[in-house]
């Protein structure tokens, strides 16, 4: 039984998908049950397969028992088994969450939808796990069409954002599959941990050296790395509000996953130092995406859209650590994508709550009813963004705590002002909503809105976002345990 | 520098494709044209795939008794060939999913045209 734990989680999101499509034109309500169930299955499956991995190491699971380079596999490894957690847990409390704003935004398609859910979330695990950079494309592809599929379901403008997601993501996928020919012609083999045994013989060859390049700028496109970020405010702020507070916290994470293996795990960091200086070209366009993001977001005054530009800001983060190369940035950047995880699906189920009551997102019409109205949502908004801000005790500090010290280890300063920087921004446009809500400003035409009572969202949509919030906390506290573990996969 | 140029020309054609389908997808207005500019794209990269595999004086990688197994280099590599059909599945069905979407965009605009649909959008 542990030795499938790797093909069964995907597995089960296959089941999932399949078993909606069957059963649920029946009986609509059946396609939440059975992703609720697909998903919440997947996610023990994930725990138990990391508690599995703690005793017993890191798993290799061989398709038909054909053993790589000749058959497929899927790696199951520290870096994985983080990853598994992080999207598995999140898309089920995001799932769970999505039941309400889903039946009132797409009614009529909540079958589809679900079906759709569950194919995206086959892919993302398929990325994770996969030992083969050719069926890495296929899971990546998987993974982008049906999320291509469900930002298209929203508002008016939503084919249209979605249309031109799907010509720009198909742009990066095949250019990461021209990447991989590359090294397929010089090595012959798919297969990640034959190839990265063969790599170092050949990496100063010129076919090596253009893969990497377009592997990094295919990746780069599915990640919204800037300059390549422009499909994804769009897409985020016209999509249904389930939708996006699925997307938003794991898909572009997947695609900083993979450059993670690549970097660390298939070239090996030092190697990639020194043909192409790849890492110094990524970590300058992330400290700018990180600057533009927040500059942007500050100019929004639509909250969907302004997380939407605060998440390219933040993927700039975790491209950030990753180009340092050291053990700091490294914790610091998975680290991060742990605690964005978190928080930017905490805020976008926020901006789901309040267009499910309110039936707008505009930041202009917030005031201070909004406190009285929805206590829970409001409360847990301010706690994901001051963890945004990075202010201790929660989650957002100690991401940027290691990051700044693994400026420090490379001595780095511009980066290391680039992160403070993007700390105040941050405060500017999270500030200025809290402001709105909780603090009383007659004199600026504010509704002095004593007499409001209290108007939450249903059950559903307030459990889960307060899970979120205490998570925070949580991972704030026990932040060196996780970094510890995290410190330990960097490979030397 | 002629030698480089023919010994090549397979890869010089993959990569002219390559450029006029990024030129169309950057340049043309039409959204159907987009749409057949990434198709053209796609096909570079599969072309490309393919003619990496190609060998003369080879066979098809079916074991027989004329030619022992030891001697490889006379057989084809036929995983190439076997991604691309991969990715020519995966190619359909981006084409399907970009012309729904057309599909829906012109039912709610009335027109394909990019300058026209940013007009009426905002």
């Amino acid at each position: 039984m542990e030795s499938h734990y790797p093909a069964l989680i995907v597995f089960t999101y296959v089941v999932s998908a399949i078993l909606i499509t069957l059963f649920a034109f029946w009986k609509e309500r059946l396609a939440y049950f059975f992703a609720v169930l697909g998903t919440g299955t997947a996610s023990v499956l994930s725990v138990l397969a990391f508690l599995n991995y703690l005793t017993d190491g890191s798993l290799r699971y061989f398709f038909g028992g054909w053993t790589p380079p000749i058959g497929i596999e899927f790696v199951y490894d520290g870096l994985s088994g983080f990853f598994l957690l992080v999207i598995n847990i999140i898309a089920l409390l995001v799932l769970i969450y999505t039941k309400n704003p889903t039946n009132k935004e797409l009614p009529q398609k909540t079958v589809p939808y679900y079906a759709l859910v569950m194919l995206m979330l086959v892919g993302f695990n398929g990325i994770v796990l996969t030992g083969d950079l050719f069926n890495l494309y296929v899971f990546l592809e998987i993974s982008s069409l049906s999320s291509y599929a469900l930002i298209s379901i929203g508002n008016k403008k939503a084919p249209f954002s979605a249309f031109r997601y799907l010509i720009v993501g198909t742009v990066g996928g095949t250019l990461y599959l021209f990447g991989v020919g590359f090294l397929y012609t010089v090595t012959g083999t798919l297969n990640l941990i034959d190839m990265s045994t063969m790599l170092p013989a050949i990496i100063e060859g010129r076919a090596v050296f253009t893969a990497l390049i377009l592997m990094v700028m295919g990746i780069g496109i599915k990640a919204a790395l800037f300059p390549m970020h422009g499909w994804l405010p769009e897409a985020y702020a016209n999509a249904a509000s389930g939708t996006t507070a699925l997307i938003a916290p794991i898909g572009t994470k997947v695609a900083a996953y993979v450059l993670f293996r690549i970097f660390f795990y298939l070239f090996g960091i030092e190697l990639v130092d020194t043909i192409v200086p790849v890492t110094y070209i990524l970590g300058g366009l992330a400290a700018i995406g990180i600057l533009y993001g927040s500059i942007m977001a500050i100019a929004q005054t639509d909250l969907k859209r302004m997380l939407a530009y605060s998440s390219v800001s933040q993927i700039g983060y975790i491209i950030l650590g990753l180009s340092m190369a050291n053990p700091w940035g490294f914790a610091g950047a998975l680290l991060h994508v742990l605690n964005h995880a978190v928080m930017k699906a905490s805020l976008f189920m926020v901006s789901g709550n309040l267009m499910f009551k309110e039936g707008n997102t505009d930041i202009t019409k917030f005031n201070d009813s909004f406190r009285k109205k929805y206590p829970v949502t409001m409360a847990s908004f301010t706690i994901a963004a001051i963890s945004m801000v990075g202010l201790p005790p929660l989650a957002g500090f100690f991401s940027k705590w290691y990051l700044v010290l693994g400026t420090v280890e490379n001595a780095n300063w511009v980066f290391l002002a680039v992160i403070l920087i993007s700390s105040l921004l941050n405060a500017v446009y999270f500030f200025r909503i809290i402001e709105k809500v909780y603090m009383k400003n007659s004199a600026a035409g504010q509704v002095v809105a004593d007499n409001s009572r209290r108007n939450e969202a249903p059950f559903s949509m307030i459990w889960p976002l307060t899970v979120l919030a205490v998570a925070l906390f949580v991972i704030g506290l026990f932040n060196a345990v996780i970094v510890g573990f995290l410190m330990n996969l960097f490979p030397i | 520098m002629i030698d480089f140029a023919l010994g090549h020309y397979a890869y010089w054609f993959t990569m002219i494709l390559m450029v006029i389908g990024l030129y169309g997808m950057m340049f043309k207005k039409n959204l159907i044209k987009k749409v057949v500019s990434l198709a053209i794209f796609q096909s570079a990269i599969i072309l490309f795939f393919v003619a990496v595999a190609s060998k003369w004086d080879a066979t098809v990688p079916v074991k027989s008794d004329l030619l022992p197994v030891e001697q490889v280099s006379n057989y084809l590599n036929p995983l190439p060939h076997t991604l691309m059909l991969t990715a020519i599945v995966v190619g359909v069905a981006t084409l399907g999913v970009a012309f729904t979407f057309l599909i829906a965009i012109y039912n709610r605009y009335h027109t394909l045209d990019e300058q026209e649909l940013l007009d009426k959008m905002n």
